[in-house]
């Protein structure tokens, strides 16, 4: 069966963890990571797989860290 | 070639500006300077040369104008007068600290406030000392014919970008609205958008990709390197002061006493010198051309032969002060000066210079 | 925890759906997190992207918290004195008929101090775009009092909130500046939302093809939030928004092709 997939890459040392991503993700694919960047920020990681490469995040997101990737996959 | 025309001051200025190339006129109307604004506006040179002509809704809009068209690399000018000048202030200084050239024109007023439409010389101290906040000065010219208003304006805009600067004609009232018969020379095209860009590469023109992006700012948070521009900036007002003095001086060479004095002041100080000349007294006249830099070392090597000066102004004592500051305390050097638009009287000034300085 | 859903495999060029625009300098921005500035940046230069126009574009920034904007946007700029960014556009945009001009102005620069510039600048209907970032607060200075902040809403220059008795009014000025015949197209957006951020980039290259049609200003005010200033979160700061500046400040557009919508008539 073949189905949406998507991949986010966050640019963690330009990330400011402010969260806004978070309420945009509609599959709450992105939380907040316990360690932080060099300047102090907690930032935004992905905690499952449920992502579909829809972009809304990276959308929101203020500083524009957020790479999106999509894909029709095939899977069992 | 060229032409020869009978003109008033500002109407000189404004048809000069056409003929120098200029790219933009940007003002207010505040008398005694509109036929500026109003010679542009009748001439239609936006049909001819292509130059922009727009009235702002105020001085300040206007001198950001200048900012915002000079920043580009074009050739953008102005003119107001003193309360105009005064409300330009700001946006003279962002000029001067981000390194901008333009054309600024003051025909000067009587003040201190709304004070008078009669000419005076009273705007000296804002227009050579700064003006602005921060540390910096523009050139300034003084013209004191209506020829001179024509032929500074050229000249005003050569030194304006060879120095990267705001540079000003500061004239008054009088030489604004008098006639005179003036020579024209022919025009130069105005600078196509490619010369631009080729002569100005700091310009934001738009940026190509084969450059870094142009910025255009006097802001630097860091204190070393705001440091480093007003080191730039005073670097430049040094070379300024070696290379850009302009001076007249007439009957100096047997002269006993010399009058000192610039723009309209100067003319009367021509009569002056010859009635005094006609009574037997030697006096000769120094007449600064640029007021920014001022001549120190030619003033202070004439202080050096004669027995006193009368420095003659239109205010209470403003060019004094670096006359003085120039030639030292050996000689008596006294003001004499008239104000809120009174202007002095060839006679008076003979008269002064019998009393303070030769019977003093 | 992120390597665990990490898909490297995915990351391929034929697999990117969205990146940020590289007419964004790499540098970070010198927003507060969460700021909508950001997004206004990004949204702008991926317009230029899109229409490529960007080494023909010449922008101002203001006074304000978008001060630096200049390091960030990769074209060519000017800094403008605090509001007077629409008089350097009005005399680029004439001397320079081929480029496309924008100003990018917060509130209080855009609704006080520079209102003269802003008016006439609409009134004579100069051909550039206006992007105005309105968050009802002064930024950058600390949050003082601006024009746009709402009746009620605290400051540290409302301390007790704003008492229009005393203070005045909050400025609708895009409103204002609708009725003038010199503007061609004026909207108000946010960027908030997915939704909202797309619609804000419509509006943008609506914008900035008015330029095209040399009819007279584009002007797109972009209700935003103030996290730092409103002393909220970021998340908080935009329910916030939508549920108390929403209503001052309706988003849609005001004005289209040079024609009031119904509604405001």
């Amino acid at each position: 069966m073949a189905k949406i997939k998507g991949d986010i890459v966050v640019n963690i040392e330009r990330c400011k963890g402010c969260e806004v991503c978070i309420a945009a993700c509609p599959f709450m694919c992105i939380a907040m990571s316990e360690e932080v960047n060099s300047k102090g920020y907690l930032f935004a990681i992905k905690v499952n797989d449920d992502c579909t490469g829809c972009s809304n995040c990276a959308l929101v997101c203020p500083d524009g860290v957020i790479t999106v990737y999509r894909a029709k996959v095939t899977v069992e | 070639m060229g032409e020869l025309r009978l003109m008033k001051g500002n109407e000189a200025i404004a048809e000069a500006a056409i003929r120098a190339g200029c790219d933009g006129y940007f003002g207010y109307p505040i008398t005694p300077q509109s036929e500026v604004l109003e010679y542009l506006m009748a001439e239609k040179p936006y049909e001819t040369t292509g130059m922009v002509v727009l009235q702002a809704e105020s001085e300040v809009a206007a001198i950001n104008m200048l900012y915002g068209g000079a920043g580009t690399g074009k050739m953008v000018m102005t003119s107001s007068s003193s309360p105009g000048i005064s409300l330009m202030q700001e946006g003279i200084s962002y000029m001067a600290g981000t390194q901008l050239p333009a054309l600024l024109v003051n025909i000067v007023r009587g003040g201190p406030g709304l004070g008078t439409i009669q000419p005076s010389q009273a705007d000296y101290f804002q227009s050579v000392k700064g003006g602005g906040h921060g540390d910096y000065h523009i050139i300034v010219y003084a013209p004191a014919s209506v020829q001179e208003m024509a032929d500074f304006v050229k000249l005003g805009f050569d030194a304006a970008f060879k120095y990267r600067t705001p540079v000003m004609i500061l004239s008054d009232g009088a030489i604004g609205q008098m006639m005179e018969k003036v020579y024209l020379d022919d025009p130069i095209p105005r600078r196509g958008d490619e010369e631009v860009i080729t002569q100005c590469p700091w310009a934001s023109t738009g940026r190509p990709m084969t450059r870094e992006h142009n910025i255009l700012t006097s802001l630097d948070l860091d204190p070393a390197g705001q440091e480093r521009l007003n080191l730039r900036l005073q670097e430049k007002y040094r070379e300024i002061e070696e290379k850009e003095v302009k001076f007249e001086m007439l009957d100096c060479e047997d002269a006993e006493y010399l009058l000192v004095a610039f723009g309209l002041s100067a003319r009367i100080c021509q009569k002056a010198m010859q009635l005094a000349r006609d009574k037997g007294i030697k006096v000769g006249l120094f007449r600064p051309i640029t007021l920014f830099p001022f001549p120190k070392k030619e003033i202070r090597k004439i202080g050096e032969k004669v027995k006193g000066m009368l420095v003659v102004e239109m205010n209470a004592g403003q060019m004094i002060e670096d006359v003085q500051l120039s030639v030292g305390c050996n000689i008596p050097i006294e003001h004499y000066g008239r104000f809120g638009g009174i202007i002095p009287t060839p006679d008076e000034v003979v008269r002064v210079l019998e009393e303070k300085i030769i019977g003093g | 925890m992120e390597e665990k859903f990490a898909h490297p495999e995915l990351r391929t060029p034929e697999n990117l759906v969205y990146k940020r625009t590289d007419l964004l300098v790499d540098c970070p921005l010198s927003y507060c997190p969460g700021c909508g500035h950001g997004v206004a940046h990004r949204m702008l230069m991926e317009v230029l992207e899109e229409k490529e126009i960007a080494s023909k574009t010449i922008g101002i920034s203001p006074v304000g918290c978008s001060v630096l904007a200049y390091d960030f946007l990769n074209i060519d700029m000017l800094g403008a004195a605090h509001g007077r960014a629409p008089a350097l556009a009005t005399a680029i945009k004439r001397l320079w008929p081929s480029r496309y001009v924008f100003t990018y102005q917060g509130d209080g620069d855009l609704a006080a101090i520079g209102t003269a510039e802003t008016i006439h600048a609409c009134n004579r209907g100069e051909n550039f775009t206006i992007i105005f970032i309105n968050n009802g607060i002064y930024g950058m200075t600390g949050g003082q009092m601006a024009p746009t902040t709402l009746p009620g809403m605290r400051s540290s220059t409302s301390p007790y909130g704003r008492d229009t008795d005393i203070m005045g009014y909050p400025l609708k000025i895009t409103e204002l500046i609708a009725q003038l015949p010199g503007t061609y197209y004026v909207t108000r957006q946010s960027v908030h939302t997915p939704a909202a951020v797309r619609k804000t980039k419509k509006a943008l290259r609506k914008a900035f093809d008015c330029q095209d049609l040399g009819k007279g200003i584009s002007f797109v005010e972009i209700v935003s939030n103030c996290n730092s200033g409103w002393k909220m979160t970021p998340v908080q700061s935009n329910k916030w928004m939508e549920e108390n500046m929403f209503p001052y400040y309706p988003i849609g557009d005001i004005k289209v092709d040079g024609e009031l919508i119904e509604k405001l008539k």
